[in-house]
């Protein structure tokens, strides 16, 4: 991606500085510009189908607003992430789906919407400046917002809505203990890890996830600091590949020597208990995780905890990214109507609440770089530091291809069987001839 | 009754001289019709869709083609399939044994009369009312290996801390824990009732004869109580071989693989990878099994009615 088109220029910012002037002049709700006739789709009905999350939870609770400024009405359904997945693909591969607009989770759903042909084409919208505020521009997104937003061929199919960086979360009193430092390296994380753990005192310097499927992400993540991902831009599995098996090696170790029995069998909620009870050094997991962390009815750690930019690796920087984003489905008779709740959902008024809640994330550089938006954010400065850090390094941390779901399942058997003991580079291989097939077959037809 | 009398109702006239003669048959197919709608709806229909649909290429969001029996070829080869089916077995048959031994001997307990016995019994029986899902949470929690219950309890007695679900080599015994936890009391009302039906005439003669109370449990009570037993077996075999909502809510099949039944392998197939068409054949197999499951229990049901209740 082009520098330039990620970094605001000052007629863009210009443009975005006047808009919200005016809109405070015409009395508009702050970040929905004049500019735009948001009344004219008033008395259309959208359809909305949400992921149930923090998020959704905070679209839904503002909904009225949307109504309000639109004159649209929304009926809006929150499914659960698995349901909402299953629902999704049934609906819009009957060619009849329920609903115009659809949340979507990009490290998952992403190439399956594309190869389907389900998200209908927003370029035209985004450029149209009766239908888009003018602050609403590609470079305010983080990078891996638009890679994510974009199709193959660069058409823009949904707007970026919250994005999961994942980051260490490292109890400071522990390292204060050893007199340890936070890691800048992976190098040094094992070795903090390490000496952090005392099975006699039931503490251990790392926890992640162990479940099958889960842990993937947790190598793919930690290959990236071998400059490595699990695909080429060809779309040929690497894998195998001497970094992929390095990061395999890296997960064991710090599975095998450093996190507590059982981890196996766990998921984020089981390692996010086990950091919370104060006897974990790091955790490493998304960014969204963190409210629970300062909620003094749920954690014994509250003021303790770091959270730090994921180390350097031997051959790169990288904060694996995931996220979500909202689209409008190509069956929808009501596009521009769906589009206008897309924009508003990301709007920077509805970034600044998911911040400040802590209910997530947005792409929106703006948002996160407000001061006012800051100063509203209930998390401790670090984390927003964090955030903001890992944006900086932030690389897709799984592969776009349809067949996500397997391609965690599989490899994320091998990963468990490697806390078992086994070979990394023997289980990697076996796991990749179980995959290619799968993946040969998901771009058939 | 006179309302039936072929006197008062020429239909029925019509209908017992139809049943010397078979051309008046056809006026009854109007009643019979509904339930055949019915059944063609509910059970042949989507039987027969899953078996169409499992000679498919067919992955949601993709074009469909005819496989043939590609898809039952693969599941031949699939050592998924094969270590799934294996797991489904296992934990079939340690989810009835274990409820099935426990159950009895609780039976055999609340048979007898003592204080509160009433009371008790209604304590036992609770496990059964809880909802699968909510007990696999409560469990879960309970096996965490640093903040659950269980392992603190070992301790005490200086027993080290397991792994339970969390480890491949004790998670299937650690879920069948759970399902012998919740439905040992079905079994237990099960034989009760059976219990409740023995005479007691046989017992006072073995009583006479001197047989002691191993002896007359094994050659009187086992014997006719073997019918209710085996109403006890179909039943549990039926629930733990269609077992999902435990095992999801607590390991997903994991870790790794180690307690992944064909439920989950298939639901996953299905729904996650939304191979549709694998996941009907695998559908299909499984049928398959459990109709061969199912003629062996009915035989063995048909064994114990003539050891016990007919007496022949």
């Amino acid at each position: 991606m082009s520098s330039n088109l990620f970094n605001p220029t000052r007629r863009q910012l210009l443009q975005a500085s006047a808009a919200l002037a005016a809109a405070g002049i015409a009395g508009i709700r702050p970040g929905f510009a004049a500019a735009v006739d948001w009344k004219r789709f008033a008395g259309t009905t959208l359809d909305v189908n949400l992921i149930k999350s923090p998020r959704s939870d905070t679209l839904i609770k503002y909904l009225a607003e949307f109504e309000e400024l639109t004159g649209i009405k929304v009926n809006a359904e929150a499914t659960p992430e698995q349901q909402q997945r299953q629902k999704t693909v049934i609906e819009l591969s009957s060619g009849k789906p329920s609903f115009d607009v659809v949340h979507l989770s990009y490290h998952v759903q992403k190439r399956q919407f594309e190869k389907g042909g389900w998200l209908a084409d927003i370029s035209s919208y985004i450029t149209d400046p009766t239908l888009t505020d003018p602050g609403l521009v590609e470079s305010d997104f983080a990078d891996a917002g638009m890679l994510f937003a974009k199709d193959g061929q660069g058409v823009l199919r949904s707007l970026p809505f919250s994005v999961d960086y994942w980051i260490v979360y490292w109890n400071t009193e522990l390292f204060a203990a050893k007199g340890l430092k936070y890691p800048e390296t992976l190098e040094q994380l094992v070795a903090a890890a390490e000496a952090l753990t005392d099975p006699s005192t039931n503490t251990y310097g790392f926890v992640a996830r162990g479940l099958k499927n889960a842990n993937t992400p947790v190598w793919t993540s930690l290959m990236l600091g071998y400059d490595m991902t699990p695909l080429d831009n060809q779309g040929k599995l690497r894998t195998t590949s001497p970094e992929a098996v390095e990061a395999a090696a890296l997960y064991q170790r710090l599975m095998t020597k450093s996190a507590p029995p059982g981890v196996t069998g766990f998921n984020w909620a089981e390692a996010q208990s086990a950091f919370l009870q104060g006897k974990i050094g790091m955790w490493f997991d998304g960014v969204g995780f963190a409210p629970p962390m300062e909620n003094p009815e749920k954690s014994r750690v509250v003021g303790k905890v770091g959270y730090g930019v994921m180390p350097k690796g031997p051959k790169a920087h990288a904060a694996g990214t995931f996220g979500d984003g909202i689209g409008v489905t190509s069956a929808s008779e009501k596009k521009e109507a769906a589009y206008l709740f897309c924009q508003w959902a990301i709007s920077p008024a509805m970034g600044a609440r998911l911040l400040q809640a802590g209910a997530g994330v947005p792409f929106r550089k703006s948002v996160l770089e407000d001061p006012k938006v800051r100063e509203g954010v209930t998390m401790p400065a670090s984390w927003l530091d964090a955030v903001v850090g890992s944006g900086n390094v932030s690389r897709l941390s799984l592969p776009v291809i349809i067949p996500v779901t397997e391609f965690r399942d599989i490899y994320g058997v091998a990963l468990t069987n490697l806390i078992a003991g086994a070979d990394p580079a023997e289980e990697l291989k076996k796991a990749t001839e179980q995959f290619q097939p799968v993946l040969d077959r998901s771009e058939q037809g | 009754m006179s309302a039936t009398t072929p006197e008062r109702t020429g239909v029925t006239t019509q209908a017992i001289e139809g049943s010397q003669t078979i051309r008046l048959a056809p006026n009854y197919w109007p009643f019979v019709v509904p339930a055949l709608v019915v059944v063609g709806a509910v059970i042949v229909f989507p039987w027969a869709f899953t078996l169409w649909m499992s000679v498919n290429r067919w992955t949601l969001g993709q074009a469909r083609s005819f496989a043939g029996l590609e898809n039952y070829l693969r599941l031949a080869g699939d050592p998924r399939f094969w270590e799934s089916l294996w797991h489904t077995l296992t934990y079939t048959f340690l989810s009835v044994a274990a409820p099935m031994v426990l159950g009895t001997i609780a039976a055999l307990i609340f048979d007898a009369k003592f204080p509160l016995r009433g009371l008790l019994r209604g304590v036992f029986v609770m496990p059964m009312m809880a909802t699968p899902v909510a007990v696999a949470l409560v469990w879960t929690m309970m096996f965490h290996p640093q903040l659950g219950v269980l392992n603190y309890l070992l301790s005490l007695v200086g027993i080290p801390a397991q792994e339970w679900i969390f480890n491949a080599s004790t998670v299937i015994p650690s879920l069948v824990a759970v399902e012998t936890w919740q439905w040992t009391p079905l079994v237990m009302l099960i034989v009760l009732g059976g219990l409740a039906s023995v005479p007691r005439e046989p017992f006072e003669s073995a009583e006479i004869d001197g047989a002691n109370a191993w002896q007359q449990f094994r050659y009187l009570t086992l014997p006719m109580i073997a019918p209710f037993l085996m109403i006890a077996v179909i039943i549990r075999t039926i629930d733990a071989l269609k077992s999902f909502d435990i095992i999801y809510a607590m390991t997903q099949g994991g870790p790794g693989t180690a307690s992944e039944t064909i439920n989950i392998y298939l639901y996953n197939t299905a729904f996650s990878y939304y191979d549709i068409g694998y996941g009907s054949a695998m559908a299909v197999v499984f049928f398959i099994v459990i109709v061969a499951l199912s003629f062996i229990l009915l035989m063995l049901r048909q064994r114990s009615q003539w050891i016990g209740v007919e007496g022949k």
